[in-house]
């Protein structure tokens, strides 16, 4: 495997901590916004746009050769916002705008905002567009691939054990799936609700090429995905990155309800005085 | 032959599957659903069909990749299972996205009504017609016969919008041997013309409106027909155009009645664009059918065969008669 330099996984850690403020920054002016979830994805979201993971152009959005990745867990998902602000994709302007009448961001992000290739709003569709999707590039003959952001508790939704089993059997191996594995859903932890684990072990037995690793080092992230990316394996990928739901917020990291919570304006301000 | 007895699905799948050759773009999906035609489509284009599985939730999100990739996709299933088990499927994936991103998906729903009649409740399909008419960028076909299921397979290639074609699922003769030129866009056909009254229906009982159109008309007595096979989008300025002059419109329909249905089509035209004419609906009141026996059997239950139907009509034209 290449090896990549200390430099490079700096910039990657700086970008996501950039990112990070920036995503505080958008839920000052817009409350709406679910914070907490859209904390725990800026590193998966960092390490695959500014590690060149996926192929993708922003000034020609449905390119024909980009990889297609699909935001399942699309509330969660503002924390793309100033990314692809960065990127060319948006106007940074817009980023002062998100939830604004007239603007293209909403708090749930739709396809008529360059980058996004679905709708996201209803949790466990995602998985089984992307196996079609999957599907077409092979029969295409296109070497592009399909990503996949997931939430852990986005898992319950009986639709995505379907595309589970569909994938699997099929041996989409231009698929590659992301659980943003930050162990809080809407009402309480995963596992008061229904324990999720063992995880990877669930994965495997529907047939995936599994991998687990910390979802906020961005250099276990580059380095777990490049490796799902490389494998021999006639397998989907699924990579189960862990993470903390509200990661950079002390008070929400140890708050069960953190999905529901926001911050007022001052506490924001605070943070992003100090370390965040 | 061409007059005999045919599946609605039979001869469609047939038809598709000799596009399928020469075009490559074409994807069929099928929820672990079948037909003997099917076999040979599954054998001659194996890249490019697939059964996903009784997963009808997955069978519609599968669809969408696909068709988000360009291929025109044919998502095939049993009627009350690909319309209400993968509503929220349909409503997300299919009929959000269209409105931004072109999608050319046909959802094959074959089993309307009570085609499946001793299968009982939950195999027949009351509800499709109203529920799914609330999806805006989808549109809904109901064909009456093969013919006209045939003639949906190149509209379907060609219009690149998603749609769903509910199909009877026993084989039926064509509603009528005139050649008369269908027309997919106004979406209706006249095919009886009487004075008074109309019989307007879809689907199955069509072929009900005709016979007793046929058995009024041995008694001297015309009425109209009009075969209604797309409901959505409606042609409601020819469709009112072509009601004005009647007095009675009676609604027929192997579904579900007040509730937004074929009746609450044609309720809908009457009350905002044309006066004087009474509405009389009928289908299936606000009950599931549990009772066993053939399709017949089940509408003599709730007084939708044939004689019932007949005799309802002439009531409401003796009402008329008297009134004069």
């Amino acid at each position: 495997m290449q090896k990549r330099s200390n430099k490079f996984y700096g910039f990657l850690k700086k970008k996501s901590d950039w990112a990070r403020r920036e995503t505080l920054k958008i839920h000052k002016i817009a409350q709406e916004t679910r914070l907490a979830s859209s904390l725990s994805a800026v590193e998966i979201f960092s390490v695959l746009y500014y590690g060149k993971l996926i192929k993708f152009s922003s000034q020609d959005v449905r390119w024909d050769k980009r990889d297609r990745f699909i935001i399942s867990k699309g509330h969660g998902a503002i924390s793309l916002y100033p990314i692809l602000a960065d990127l060319g994709f948006l106007k940074k302007e817009e980023l002062k705008d998100v939830c604004k009448y007239g603007s293209r961001l909403g708090g749930i992000p739709d396809p008529v905002i360059p980058g996004f290739e679905t709708i996201n709003g209803s949790l466990g569709h995602g998985l089984g567009v992307a196996c079609g999707i999957a599907i077409a590039l092979k029969r295409k003959k296109a070497k592009e691939k399909v990503f996949v952001l997931m939430g852990d508790g986005e898992l319950y939704e009986g639709s995505v054990w379907e595309a589970l089993m569909f994938a699997g059997e099929h041996k989409l191996d231009n698929l590659i799936l992301i659980v943003d594995n930050n162990k809080v859903c809407m009402l309480d932890y995963c596992h008061n609700v229904i324990d999720l684990e063992p995880l990877g072990d669930k994965f495997s037995e529907f047939k995936w090429q599994v991998k687990r690793t910390d979802g906020h080092s961005v250099k276990s992230l580059y380095q777990a995905i490049k490796d799902l990316k490389d494998v021999k394996s006639q397998k989907p990928r699924v990579l189960i990155a862990d993470t903390i739901k509200g990661k950079g917020v002390p008070r929400l990291e140890i708050d069960a309800l953190s999905h529901i919570k926001n911050l007022k304006a001052e506490e924001v301000d605070v943070l992003l005085r100090g370390v965040v | 032959m061409k007059n005999e007895p045919q599946a609605m699905r039979d001869v469609f799948i047939e038809t598709l599957c000799q596009r399928m050759k020469k075009n490559k773009k074409i994807f069929f999906l099928s929820a672990d659903f079948g037909s003997p035609k099917l076999d040979r489509l599954r054998f001659e284009h194996k890249d490019r069909f697939l059964n996903v599985g009784i997963a009808e939730q997955n069978l519609i999100n599968v669809a969408t990749g696909l068709a988000l990739e360009g291929f025109s996709v044919y998502a095939y299933g049993l009627a009350p299972f690909i319309s209400m088990r993968a509503y929220e499927q349909i409503r997300v994936n299919i009929s959000l996205q269209s409105q931004l991103r072109e999608i050319n998906i046909n959802l094959i729903s074959v089993g309307a009504g009570l085609s499946y009649e001793v299968s009982g409740p939950t195999h027949h399909c009351l509800e499709d017609i109203t529920i799914l008419r609330a999806l805006p960028g989808l549109m809904f076909f109901s064909p009456s016969d093969w013919v006209l299921a045939q003639k949906l397979v190149d509209f379907s290639i060609k219009v690149k919008k998603p749609k769903y074609l509910r199909f009877d699922a026993k084989p039926l003769p064509p509603v009528c041997f005139a050649k008369e030129k269908i027309d997919l866009n106004q979406g209706f056909r006249v095919l009886k013309e009487g004075a008074k009254l109309c019989l307007v229906s879809t689907g199955y009982f069509t072929h009900t409106a005709m016979k007793v159109a046929e058995l009024l008309g041995e008694e001297g007595i015309a009425v109209s027909v009009i075969d209604v096979f797309k409901l959505k989008p409606f042609a409601s300025g020819l469709f009112q155009q072509a009601i004005k002059k009647f007095n009675f419109i009676v609604t027929l329909e192997e579904g579900f009645i007040n509730k937004g249905g074929l009746d609450s089509i044609v309720a809908e035209i009457i009350g905002t664009k044309q006066r004087g004419i009474e509405l009389i609906r009928l289908g299936f009141n606000d009950a599931y059918v549990f009772d066993i026996g053939n399709r017949q059997q089940l509408h003599k239950t709730v007084n939708l065969d044939q004689l019932s139907i007949l005799k309802r009509v002439k009531k409401i034209l003796k009402k008329s008669n008297n009134q004069e």
